[in-house]
């Protein structure tokens, strides 16, 4: 049986650089990051721009790291927009002053992405490990607001701040958001060393879903919510991607092309540099990207199932971090053999809840060190 | 007279790889059916409904009644996702 060609990717994040004035201890970047040195540069960036454009991306996401780290965002914003890519900046806002805000305004950015470490000084200022950032961040918001670039508020949520939840779609209102991500930490990268610190309660989650519930009815037209669940607490796996390969791809700040952000945590995968090997042949016939692609991979309960392309099997990375196995059932299916181990860490999370604190934090730096 | 508008951020692109129109806008790609791209290529900010339910019924030959609900379902949808807003 031969597989059909895979249908073209939609969506491209760029991680620019892996520098970042924050630290925020769930970050999605690798624990192992690329230095400074290790970043490619504006020619190369643009040059897979234009390949990603051929190859028939859409959507390219300017991400990091912090992406204002990069002197010469300007120029990519640029270099994206001549080749008709549709260009969104996903920022923390720090770094960013009036001036270049206009600058990349007028460069092409379509659309900014603000992320939302709590919704006062104190939680969002210790989340973020970053004295001044929250303040900081409302003086940018209030900027793009002027400016009327269309704006999203990206909340990532945790033990800490879910029951902030009313005052944080508040704040997206008061910034004049059209959008907010919900987005309940998900355990890769960073967030999956402080799990125990960040793991919500089964009565947050509860909570956070009728809230969101009643919120998207109350503020239909207004604000668009888009809610991404804690998936230990779910019955079914995330659908990972939309599945592996199929719609979107990560290129790091060193050229590097993923299938997701976390899949450098599977061992055996081989992952190629879009600065060596054209863009096309890495999406259509690198060995990573055909690793977990449609179906043909999957193991029982999967393979059988109603849900396999629903949901693909969930999770690999996930699968790896729990189970072992990149190709195990992703462990949060209630079909899977493995879930067990899910609650199990559920447990043991509730337990260190009791007690635990922020000071628990391992906060993301190039080197992890300790809150206190 | 309501007149829809493409919000900021918001625009139509002939997809070269894939042959069809898309709508982009922040973090959404909808691939556009021949229905909505003739009713898009009409939501030029100037134009009120009820001229592009005309404009379109003579276009494709169909009762205006139709085409109306069909153009309302359509915006409102576009409306609700933040992507379209009707000015008054």
């Amino acid at each position: 049986m031969t597989a059909p060609r895979p249908a073209p990717p939609i969506a491209m994040l760029a991680e620019l650089t892996h520098r970042c004035p924050l630290a925020c201890p769930y970050c999605s970047n690798p624990l192992k990051m690329v230095a400074r040195e290790g970043e490619i540069g504006t020619e190369a960036w643009a040059d897979i721009f234009a390949q990603a454009a051929k190859l028939g991306v859409l959507q390219l996401h300017l991400s990091g790291g912090e992406p204002a780290s990069r002197r010469d965002l300007t120029d990519l914003v640029r270099a994206a927009r001549d080749v008709d890519l549709y260009v969104n900046l996903i920022t923390s806002g720090i770094g960013l002053t009036e001036a270049r805000l206009r600058e990349l305004d007028a460069a092409g950015v379509e659309h900014v992405q603000l992320s939302l470490q709590g919704v006062n000084a104190g939680i969002a200022d210790l989340i973020g490990g970053y004295k001044g950032g929250f303040d900081r961040k409302m003086q940018v918001a209030r900027m793009i607001g002027e400016i009327g670039m269309p704006l999203t508020l990206n909340a990532v949520m945790h033990r800490h701040n879910l029951d902030d939840l009313p005052q944080t779609l508040d704040m997206a209102v008061e910034l004049g958001a059209r959008r907010i991500e919900i987005a309940c930490v998900q355990f890769q990268g960073w967030a999956l060393k402080n799990r125990a610190a960040l793991q919500p309660t089964r009565e947050q989650v509860a909570q956070a879903k009728a809230l969101v519930d009643q919120a998207r009815r109350d503020m239909r037209g207004t604000l668009v919510i888009d809610f991404v669940p804690p998936d230990y607490y779910a019955d079914y796996p995330k659908a990972c991607m939309g599945g592996w390969g199929s719609t979107g791809l990560n290129v790091t700040p060193d050229g590097t092309v993923l299938p997701c952000h976390a899949a450098e945590t599977i061992p055996g995968l081989t992952f190629q540099n879009a600065t060596e090997v054209p863009l096309d042949q890495i999406w259509y016939d690198g060995a990573a990207f055909n690793a977990f692609r449609g179906t043909d991979w999957m193991p029982e309960p999967c393979q059988s199932c109603s849900r396999r392309e629903v949901d693909f099997g969930g999770c690999r990375c996930q699968a790896m971090a729990i189970v072992g196995r990149a190709e195990a059932t992703d462990p949060v299916c209630k079909l899977s053999p493995d879930r067990p181990k899910v609650d199990a860490l559920l447990t043991e999370n509730a337990e260190s809840a009791a007690g635990g604190t922020t000071e628990d934090f391992i906060y993301r730096r190039l080197e992890p060190v300790r809150a206190r | 007279m309501s007149v829809p508008a493409l919000l900021r951020g918001v625009r139509v692109k002939q997809d070269t790889v894939r042959d069809m129109p898309v709508l982009l806008g922040p973090e959404r790609a909808l691939m556009l059916d021949p229905i909505g791209a003739a009713i898009l290529d009409r939501v030029d900010g100037e134009r009120d409904l009820d001229g592009i339910v005309v404009d379109l019924a003579a276009a494709y030959d169909a009762p205006a009644d139709v085409i109306r609900g069909d153009v309302e379902a359509f915006l409102s949808d576009l409306a609700d996702k933040r992507l379209l807003e009707m000015r008054t």
